[in-house]
């Protein structure tokens, strides 16, 4: 069901856990559907991203696209990493099924919502950058 | 594949070995149809009658009242469109459970599209089906109930005899789905005042595409299939011969020394059940203690999903199942598990193993271990935990 690049990112997820103090924390997702992602940034001076690592709660979709978004994003400026699109994570990891698709949407919209309060931290605009919809509150799910 | 340990046997099991014997010659020796006079296939027809008995025998039921279906779930369409088509004069009121198998609530569905007017009773949290709401909603015009004997995600076994008096009292159908509990636990269609009673070879070692369908005589039911005369002019077609004959020997291998068997069974399951309670913290068992099929377990998991878990189990060659909703295609998890009122987050992480009389204990330990393991990665990773943690 899962190309060889999905199950790889299952076994041995990238950059799971949390970053203390982050730059930027972006939540998306919901306990009902099964599926929530957390993304934590580490932006340097430059505004490049030096780390993310992600939160996922979800199946073996959600944490594979979460596991290569991180990877994505690393090294990219603010600016660059907003453009990596659901299409992107699809492209990189060969692929998902057809029911799978909305995780790589997650995932985006996980790291639109941890650059959103980065920008909000820092008082910056990014341009190209919406207010993320489906960010969930903290505590709603318990 | 030989390393792999399974426990998905509410799925499907491996045929046994003395059945797919059995079912072998009528492939290339005795392939006649059982429909032609000579003897080639009167041999066909003597084997087919066989497994009508043998079946009956385990039921105890006539041979008469056996009809061979392609499986369940086609058993299940069958008593419930053909009772409700040929009892419409009656009534159009019919009732069955929150928590069926979909061969029985889409059907149900169907019905109701069709200007049947349905009643669902809800279970309790342990999945019992409550039998004063059942009794309630029976009216006037109530012309068939259908409850699951057992229930095939949770295990709950039904207080069927229960139902089958209420039914007999008020001059209603009873029709129960046994598919999950056909070959583990007893079955008596007289004792329990069972109607209809669908059944599966595939469930309990023999091939798949063979089911069968108690039907009481007496009882006024439309054909399933138009056609020849095959299954007493109700169900047309030539016959599955060796699928049935592998039905009747499976059935057979079953009803032999049963309660040995579920007692074995059932130690199996307390000890799966006790390791993973005693090994893994934030469980929950689904379902109830007692009244529960001697090889279904089905645990809830907080803060995890299922369909990773059994990627993550499957990686270690360990088969098993969820009722989470990224297994069932749709958003919501299981509606068994939401009809015994678990929130939507706990039901989507939960782990259905299902046993069979071939599972040791050195399997049980290797599950619970991987389990174990893969929970606690699962956690790590996530953010629902983290919450859990950092508010503690």
């Amino acid at each position: 069901m899962y190309t060889e690049k999905v199950m790889d990112h299952i076994s041995n997820p990238r950059n799971s856990g949390e970053i203390e103090n982050a730059s930027g924390v972006g939540t998306v997702g919901n306990a009902k559907c099964g599926d929530i992602m957390r993304i934590y940034l580490d932006v340097d001076e430059n505004q490049i991203i030096r780390d993310c690592k992600f939160k996922t709660f979800g199946c073996g979709a959600a944490i594979a696209t979460s596991s290569i978004a991180t990877e994505m994003v690393i090294g990219k400026t603010i600016h660059d990493a907003i453009k990596v699109t659901n299409k992107a994570v699809l492209d990189a990891l060969d692929g998902l099924p057809e029911v799978k698709v909305h995780c790589s949407l997650l995932a985006e919209e996980a790291i639109h919502a941890a650059l959103w309060d980065y920008a909000e931290k820092n008082g910056i605009v990014i341009e190209g950058l919406k207010k993320p919809q489906t960010d969930i509150s903290e505590h709603e799910h318990e | 594949m030989s390393n792999i340990i399974y426990m998905d046997n509410a799925a499907t099991t491996k045929v046994a070995t003395e059945v797919l014997n059995e079912m072998l010659p009528y492939f290339t020796e005795q392939y006649g149809n059982p429909s032609s006079i000579y003897s080639l296939g009167s041999s066909a027809a003597k084997a087919v009658s066989t497994a009508r008995e043998q079946i009956a025998l385990s039921l105890n039921a006539k041979s008469t009242e056996i009809y061979f279906t392609a499986g369940g779930t086609e058993s299940d369409n069958w008593a419930i469109k053909g009772t409700a088509e040929a009892y419409q004069d009656k009534g159009k009121h019919i009732i069955t459970s929150a928590i069926e198998h979909h061969g029985i609530l889409k059907t149900f569905a169907y019905l109701a599209e069709t200007g049947y007017s349905v009643s669902y009773i809800p279970v309790d949290e342990a999945g019992i089906i409550k039998i004063d709401e059942l009794e309630k909603a029976i009216r006037p015009e109530t012309i068939l109930i259908s409850v699951c004997f057992a229930n095939n995600e949770i295990g709950t076994i039904q207080p069927i005899r229960e139902i089958g008096e209420l039914a007999r009292k008020n001059g209603i159908i009873f029709h129960s789905d046994a598919v999950q509990a056909f070959g583990q636990i007893p079955i008596d269609v007289d004792e329990y005042m069972i109607d209809m009673l669908s059944i599966s070879a595939h469930k309990i070692h023999g091939p798949k595409g063979v089911g069968g369908l108690y039907i009481r005589t007496g009882i006024k039911i439309k054909p399933f299939i138009h056609g020849g005369s095959q299954e007493r002019g109700r169900r047309a077609g030539t016959g599955n011969v060796p699928g049935i004959v592998g039905f009747g020997k499976a059935c057979a291998l079953a009803m032999a020394n049963l309660p040995e068997k579920s007692r074995k069974l059932i130690s199996l399951r307390d000890y799966l059940i006790e390791q993973i309670n005693g090994e893994i913290p934030h469980c929950r068992l689904n379902g109830d203690s007692e009244r529960r099929l001697p090889n279904n377990v089905n645990f809830s998991f907080r803060f995890i999903e299922g369909e990773s878990l059994l990627i993550m189990l499957d990686m270690k060659g360990i088969a098993a199942s969820s009722g989470s909703a990224c297994t069932s295609g749709s958003l919501d998890p299981s509606h068994v598990l939401l009809a015994i009122g678990l929130p939507h987050e706990i039901a989507h992480g939960s782990l259905r193993l299902t046993l069979s009389m071939e599972n040791t204990r050195e399997e049980i330990d290797a599950v619970v271990k991987a389990v174990k393991e893969i929970v606690l990665k699962l956690r790590n990773m996530s953010p629902l935990y983290e919450d859990y943690i950092n508010k503690k």
